[in-house]
């Protein structure tokens, strides 16, 4: 009956080995992660490739329908994209970082379709006069803009409530030459958060209501959707 | 930044624990499965088993009857009770054994468990020592399967595996994951000759060890994890017979398993700063350089993830708070975009450590259980352990800092 004996030696080779397995299951990680990273940037890119068509796109429809109709220009699919790469911007900048340079890049390129999304949806609201709202909202991701975070939430449901606002956030600290000068132009001042809503500009936060009593066509808004409701129940009736 | 470097050496030293385990399994898997001999002939050795009881009186007829079940020769086998001056009736419940010539029934006046094994150490003759705690019961062959061990000079204890005692609740259920795992790591530990604990539950020593190193010591109440330390100080084996199977009632509620956990963790901090000289010196091999520091460092890192979750969590509540005064019930966006899937550097290198874990531990199940079946517990014990856990790792630290005692119960 043999009982094999206990270890004597220190095994170092195994130390070392288990060290070489270990450093090599997280240079795998590292390859994944950066992967993905950069699986995800690209398909911003895409989204924002696509954008920038679809804006030429409209851009073009705008010029050619001038004079006549205000049919299928600037559609909701176009602020539905722009929302959905706003949000998958603001998730990859917190994961991927800030930082990254692909990521600057990006985020300059989205800043430069939302205002040129805003200018030629501006320019067909005139127009048409179908009473769309726009919201320019300066936000800042630095830990001194308690409020920016409540800003953001009640801007997401003032937009389920009103599909007809039109919301476009800007980083304040984000130094392109065109949020530069939007800021110059709007006079917008370090004390974020902060709404141009309709020629005017207010800092600090603003609950529903109020952004509600700034925007007068949500009452004309609550009144179509209430007259909506009443004849579905009177039809179901 | 500081705290992402922390976690990734924390992700680090862990995957590389948890590889260093692997790469000792697979290395000894033959042995660990071959490895089953049973004590054969006629020349047994006299064993001294050892049960302290301090309020015992519902499970001590079962713990000797267990003991008195063993495969071994009547004649070699002594079973010495030691009442540590019990206030409920277990000294009168041990009367049934009075005529049993192979049970002896002493009382003392109260010292701790580590006064009574002494009592029962000071009255030893046999040429094997053994302890079983008066909750605890052995497998009739757990002894014959323990003692061809000692026919090599070197080894002076052999450890059982331990199983919990019928798991009823899920907490109990968790605990029978658990003990499967630290089968596992015990076996490991042999390998390594790093074993640290000689489990009150059936360790069987030489006797003559008590002589060479002396009795057990208070110890912060963790006397079991003293001696072990006590004889890799001296250079002495412990060997881990994983087929010597005992069973052990485990608390049933989280109060109690609390308390039990903290006792542990204070005794394993206690006693490590009281061997500190054993650590990083080349005499004491693995223990020293490697499982010792793991150990302390383990419970010290999972206090640190556990309270940078709770914090980022907290956060979260108190935004989620904000989120309802202002804007009412909203509900998140659910996103099935593959895009919002975490694929950052630490959830990829969670989800390896992960898979290493559930590797391991369903090695551990099999080698407890000899198959391997996936039952509901091995989920409770990978989402509830976690969370439980550093409770009484918190705990056990706070008590080691601000030099609080822990008392047994």
């Amino acid at each position: 009956m043999e009982i094999e004996n206990v270890r004597e030696k220190t095994d170092w080779m195994k130390y070392f080995y288990s060290f070489l397995i270990t450093a090599l299951i997280f240079a795998t990680a590292i390859y994944i992660s950066n992967y993905f990273s950069e699986k995800k940037l690209n398909q911003l890119k895409t989204m924002e490739d696509k954008i920038s068509l679809d804006i030429l796109s409209s851009e073009t429809q705008f010029s050619l329908l001038a004079e006549s109709s205000c049919k299928n220009i600037g559609d909701n699919t176009l602020s539905r994209e722009v929302s959905q790469l706003g949000d998958k911007l603001s998730y990859a900048e917190e994961k991927i970082g800030a930082d990254d340079p692909d990521f600057q890049n990006l985020k300059t390129y989205y800043s430069l379709l939302e205002i040129k999304d805003y200018l030629l949806m501006k320019k067909i609201s005139e127009k048409c006069k179908d009473k769309t709202a726009f919201i320019l909202y300066f936000y800042s991701n630095k830990s001194s803009c308690t409020e920016c975070q409540n800003e953001g939430y009640v801007l997401t449901k003032l937009h389920e409530m009103y599909p007809q606002i039109r919301i476009y956030s800007f980083d304040y600290d984000f130094n392109t030459p065109t949020i530069e000068t939007l800021k110059s132009i709007y006079g917008i001042e370090n004390k974020l958060p902060a709404l141009y809503i309709n020629g005017k500009v207010t800092y600090g936060l603003k609950t529903i209501e109020e952004i509600k009593k700034i925007i007068p066509e949500t009452k004309v808004w609550d009144k179509e959707a209430l007259a909506t409701s009443t004849k579905k129940v009177e039809a179901t009736n | 930044m500081i705290s992402s470097i922390i976690i990734y050496i924390l992700l680090f030293g862990s995957l590389y624990f948890e590889v260093f385990l692997m790469i000792t399994y697979f290395e000894k898997r033959k042995h660990i499965k071959t490895e089953y001999l049973k004590m054969e002939g006629t020349n047994w050795p006299s064993v001294d088993i050892i049960v302290p009881c301090y309020n015992e009186s519902t499970t001590i007829i079962a713990t000797i009857n267990s003991l008195l079940n063993l495969e071994y020769p009547k004649d070699k086998l002594r079973i010495m009770v030691i009442d540590d001056g019990s206030v409920d009736d277990s000294l009168k419940t041990l009367e049934i054994f009075k005529e049993n010539a192979q049970v002896q029934i002493h009382h003392k006046e109260n010292g701790g468990k580590y006064t009574a094994l002494n009592f029962g150490i000071k009255n030893s003759t046999a040429d094997l020592f053994g302890c079983l705690d008066a909750d605890s019961f052995v497998d009739k062959d757990a002894l014959k399967i323990m003692l061809p061990y000692f026919e090599n000079p070197k080894i002076m204890a052999v450890v059982p595996s331990i199983k919990v005692y019928e798991p009823k609740n899920i907490l109990q259920k968790i605990q029978k994951v658990e003990y499967s795992w630290g089968i596992f790591v015990r076996k490991i530990l042999t390998y390594l000759n790093a074993l640290h604990v000689t489990p009150g539950p059936f360790t069987i020593f030489r006797r003559k060890i008590f002589e060479n190193i002396g009795n057990y010591r208070h110890a912060h109440h963790t006397e079991d994890l003293e001696m072990a330390l006590r004889m890799q100080k001296n250079n002495y084996k412990i060997a881990n017979s994983h087929r010597s199977f005992v069973y052990t009632v485990t608390p049933k509620n989280i109060k109690t398993l609390y308390k039990q956990r903290r006792r542990w963790t204070y005794g394993f901090l206690k006693n490590t700063i009281d061997y500190k000289h054993m650590f990083f010196k080349k005499e004491y091999g693995n223990l020293s350089f490697f499982i010792l520091p793991f150990a302390v460092v383990s419970i010290f890192s999972t206090i640190y993830l556990a309270t940078n979750f709770v914090l980022s969590n907290i956060n979260t509540v108190f935004e989620q708070i904000a989120k309802f005064k202002l804007i009412g019930f909203s509900f998140h966006k659910f996103h099935i975009d593959w895009f919002y899937f975490n694929t950052g550097l630490v959830s990829v290198i969670g989800v390896f450590s992960v898979v290493a874990s559930i590797t391991l531990i369903l090695i551990s199940i099999k080698l407890a259980e000899g198959k391997l079946k996936i039952k509901p517990e091995l989920f409770y014990f990978l989402f509830i352990y976690p969370v439980i856990a550093p409770l009484w790792l918190f705990g056990a630290v706070f008590n080691t800092i601000f030099s609080k005692t822990i008392t047994w119960r």
